[in-house]
């Protein structure tokens, strides 16, 4: 029985953390409606510069809680930083872009934590005063868990009255609630977000300041962080602190005493904990539906065939990657070979949000997916190249039909966060399963048929399965099923009322498109010889994201040409130093920038010169 | 026989009693005009006759089979056809395109993955905007449609499925008033031909004793008073409603703003 009190204790002293990290996020989601994936960044800065000013200082108790408070403001002002110069810019655009933006902070904050404090791992000093252990019936607890126990609420308590008591508090929750109504007020915006904006950061500096005691301050706090943030705003509602609170208590007593029962089940847990929530309770336990985003600035054009001279142009293109195994150099190869699979991945999520108007955060899912598939057959049921590769575009067909099932359920940024938590449970899986799917270590050894060994000849393989992909899905989407998606992703109240049954076309597509990852999941599979747990990881998702915008989402040729510049950047910044830093920063740039992407400004470039257009809208 | 039949629908949000004990009945081939002040419940009706609303009580039969429960898309399918008060219209299409889905839709053809979806029923879209004299839009962008247009544009979309019942919400709202009657007088004509029976719901006034068989009126909710268009002009009840909502109401023909 004090066992499981003891287990209970430490459950609530986790939800405490938990809850410290996350009720920033959902503040500033509920007032900008911006999905802050920087987040996590902001509490490993706080975790760092805690440690810092605390191990400097060292004075005793003062010194301590000095140095967290520290700590919590210096990111506060981290934070207004941010919002002043970048978030500012894009409060308007489609959610995509936001996420995007804040994963370019990601990078960039990353870098800079690098710089300044190096690569190795920090473990804090006890807290003094707090350092040592109680006996409550006979277990020992420690007594900074018991501090936790009582600082979460006492800051849920300080939240509270900040917003019930304070005329700045009834704003925030009147513009979380609704967000025209405070034009309609008179106030001023702007300073109402950077306020939210930087008590959320000093919320997450706080969490991270708190947790030096508990564990090692290291630089894969950030995103190992942010995936259970995320689920525990959305169990709780977007929005909603009380539902933070609570979310965070359910998910952290539930998983202390499941991992009694299944000890590898904490990192799917509060995934499937989300999962369930959102299918009885699609906007989270405390939360509205609420205004989401309106529709994208610009309004999409019709799409059209290719011009004679536009498809000479293809084919020409088609015909020198076709030849070039005759001139190119090997390392050549295995870039194109890189370029095709990254293509082909990006045409696969393009058809997803693109024509489908889904947007997600987790297709790796199904690329990866495809690649264990195409792996595990090579490994334990000895398959060929040619039998595991069918394999792959199955599994991830397989997979995205589970998930599908769900995810269309939902619109906007609550299906976001459901395919990211199905791309979290899968990668969980991965990484635990060690006797199935070589957790961490992987699985190796996944090679080419023996005629397609050399770069070359295996450059064919892919030539043909992404060309073969990528025609496939251009295809789908100017037939009357790609028609449909569009049509639905553009008014589902009108394909409704013209007798289709979106949801279950939307559920069609999203299994298609996750079929055609997997294929690109195992060609890239073949191509390495071994597959990892990060073929599904957060930041493969975003690898996506991220050429879908840099080509332009409004265009089919756009995730082509975005693929293709983001391999060639790839392949130039990794060899640099500090790639995060500059990786971030030209996604920045592009968001700001150059919001319609690649191919956004091709078909500018073209309308000036051509002067087809009227010259205002060109000069535009 | 009649197409419809409407009992005793109410419907309420939180404490706004939206729609009270609504009943009544439409002909076939009748051109009835659903009508009240700004806020009477028209759109709220609309949308439990369509199936996007549930009613909190009451029962809707189109030949005789309950609509009640049923989804929109299965309605669409028994033959009814709507139009929206704020259109609602594939904005990343062309005007032919958004025509051509209708059909495509009503052919089962949506899961088709292979043929090009702006091939398909080309001549039959095309005559469908001729009726409402948008051929020449075809392949415009819906985007860039005026409002007036779109809304004819709807109408298009509504008749692809050969509907025999049309559901219009506020047909003629912002188009000046020489293209209402133009358009008016084209739905009846349709109307006239294929048969079919109408609601629709409209503020102009000019309108709606123009072309309409049938008026039934709605404030706050209820349906107070119902008949021809010199009955409802006469009864004082409508007369009190539709001053107080500040609307010129004359019985040389009526102005009205939308
Ligand atoms: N989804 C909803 N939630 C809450 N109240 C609603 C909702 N839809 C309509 N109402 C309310 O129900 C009443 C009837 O609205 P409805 O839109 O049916 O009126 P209407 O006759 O179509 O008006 P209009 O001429 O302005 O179009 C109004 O008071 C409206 O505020
Ligand atoms: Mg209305």
């Amino acid at each position: 029985m004090s066992f499981y009190f003891a287990q209970l204790l430490t459950g609530l002293a986790n939800a405490s953390s938990l809850f410290l990290i996350s009720c920033g996020l959902s503040i500033i989601f509920g007032v900008t409606r911006i999905v802050n994936f920087a987040h996590g960044s902001f509490y490993m800065i706080g975790a760092y510069v805690a440690y810092s000013t605390i191990t400097t200082l060292d004075f005793g108790i003062l010194g301590f809680w000095g140095g967290v408070i520290f700590a919590s403001i210096v990111v506060g002002l981290v934070g207004l930083l941010v919002e002043v110069t970048i978030l500012r810019r894009i409060y308007h655009a489609p959610e995509l872009f936001q996420l995007v933006a804040t994963f370019g902070l990601v990078l960039i904050i990353q870098d800079l934590t690098l710089a300044i404090w190096g690569p190795q791992d920090y473990l804090g000093p006890r807290a003094p005063g707090l350092d040592r252990a109680v006996r409550i019936f006979g277990e020992p607890i420690p007594e900074y868990d018991l501090a936790l126990i009582v600082i979460g609420p006492l800051v849920l308590a300080a939240i509270w009255v900040l917003f019930h008591r304070t005329r700045w508090g009834v704003l925030v929750r009147a513009a979380t609630q609704d967000r025209e109504m405070i034009g309609a007020l008179g106030v001023n915006q702007a300073w109402l977000f950077s306020a939210a904006f930087m008590l959320g950061a000093f919320l997450a500096g706080l969490g991270g300041a708190l947790q030096v005691p508990r564990e090692s301050v290291n630089l894969q706090m950030d995103l190992s962080v942010i995936g259970q943030a995320f689920v525990v705003v959305v169990i709780g509602g977007m929005g909603s602190v009380t539902g933070a609170f609570v979310a965070a208590v359910l998910i952290s007593v539930l998983n202390a005493f499941a991992v009694l029962l299944f000890p590898q089940i904490s990192l799917v847990l509060p995934f499937l904990v989300m999962a369930v929530v959102l299918i009885v309770r699609p906007y989270g336990l405390f939360g509205k539906p609420g205004s989401g985003h309106g529709p994208a600035a610009e309004p999409e054009q019709p799409m059209r065939l290719m011009s004679k001279g536009e498809a000479g142009l293809l084919a020409v293109f088609v015909a020198l990657l076709a030849l070039s195994p005759l001139f190119a150099a090997n390392y050549t190869m295995v870039l194109l070979i890189d370029l095709l699979v990254a293509t082909l991945f990006a045409v696969s999520l393009h058809f997803l949000m693109g024509v489908g108007g889904m947007v997600s955060f987790g297709h790796a899912a199904y690329f990866g997916l495809g690649a264990y598939a195409a792996a595990l057959g090579v490994k334990f049921l000895g398959l060929g190249m040619i039998p595991a590769m069918i394999l792959g575009p199955i599994a991830g067909g397989l997979g995205a039909l589970l998930f599908g099932w769900f995810c269309v359920r939902l619109s906007g940024v609550y299906l976001a966060m459901l395919t990211l938590a199905a791309a979290q449970i899968l990668w969980g899986v991965t990484f635990q399963w060690q006797e199935f799917t070589g957790g961490d270590d992987g699985i190796l050894g996944v090679w080419p048929a023996s005629w397609a060994k050399s770069n070359q000849a295996y450059f064919y393989v892919a030539f043909v399965l992404c060309l073969g992909g990528i025609w496939l899905l251009q295809r789908v989407a100017h037939s009357p099923f790609g028609y449909t998606l569009r049509g639905g992703r553009d008014s589902a109240i009108r394909a409704e009322a013209i007798g289709i049954n979106l949801k279950r076309h939307q559920w069609m597509g999203f299994t298609l498109a996750g079929a055609v990852a997997g294929l690109a999941g195992v060609v890239f599979a073949f191509s390495k010889g071994s597959v990892f747990p990060d073929t599904l990881a957060i930041s493969k998702s975003v690898d996506g994201l991220v050429m879908v915008l840099l080509g332009g989402i409004h265009s089919l040729a756009g995730p082509i040409l975005g693929a293709g510049v983001f391999v060639l950047i790839e392949d130039w910044v990794t060899k640099l130093e500090f790639w995060r830093f500059i990786f971030g920063v030209i996604i920045l740039v592009v968001v700001l920038a150059a919001p319609d992407g690649v191919a956004g400004g091709v078909s500018r470039l073209r309308g000036l010169f051509s002067r087809r257009t009227k010259d205002g809208e060109a000069a535009q | 026989m009649n197409v419809l039949e409407v009992r005793g629908l109410s419907k309420s949000f939180g404490g706004i009693q939206a729609v009270s004990d609504v009943s009544f009945d439409l002909g076939e081939g009748e051109f009835l005009a659903l009508i009240g002040p700004n806020g009477a419940g028209k759109t709220t009706c609309f949308n439990m006759l369509n199936g996007y609303l549930k009613p909190d009580r009451g029962s809707v039969k189109l030949g005789g089979r309950e609509l009640i429960g049923v989804k929109p898309r299965r309605i669409w399918r028994m033959g009814v056809g709507r139009t929206f008060q704020i259109t609602e219209t594939f904005r990343s299409m062309t005007v032919l395109e958004n025509v051509q889905m209708a059909l495509i839709s009503h052919h089962r053809e949506t899961g088709n993955l292979f043929s090009r979806a702006t091939r398909m029923h080309v001549d039959k879209a095309m005559s469908l905007l001729e009726t409402i004299s948008m051929a020449d839009y075809a392949n415009r962008a819906c985007s860039e449609l005026a409002y007036g247009d779109l809304k004819r544009l709807e109408l298009a979309v509504a008749l692809a499925h050969e509907p025999k019942l049309l559901l219009m919400d506020e047909p003629t709202a912002g188009m000046a008033p020489s293209e209402r009657i133009a358009l008016m007088a084209l739905t009846a004509e349709i109307v006239a031909r294929e048969r079919l029976s109408v609601i629709f719901t409209e503020h102009d006034m000019d309108v709606v004793f123009a072309h309409s068989h049938r008026i039934i009126v709605l404030n706050r909710g209820e349906l107070i008073a119902e008949g021809t268009g010199d009955e409802i002009r006469a009864n004082p009840h409508v007369q009190e409603v539709y001053l107080g909502g500040g609307t010129v109401f004359e019985n040389t023909g009526a102005t009205a703003d939308a």
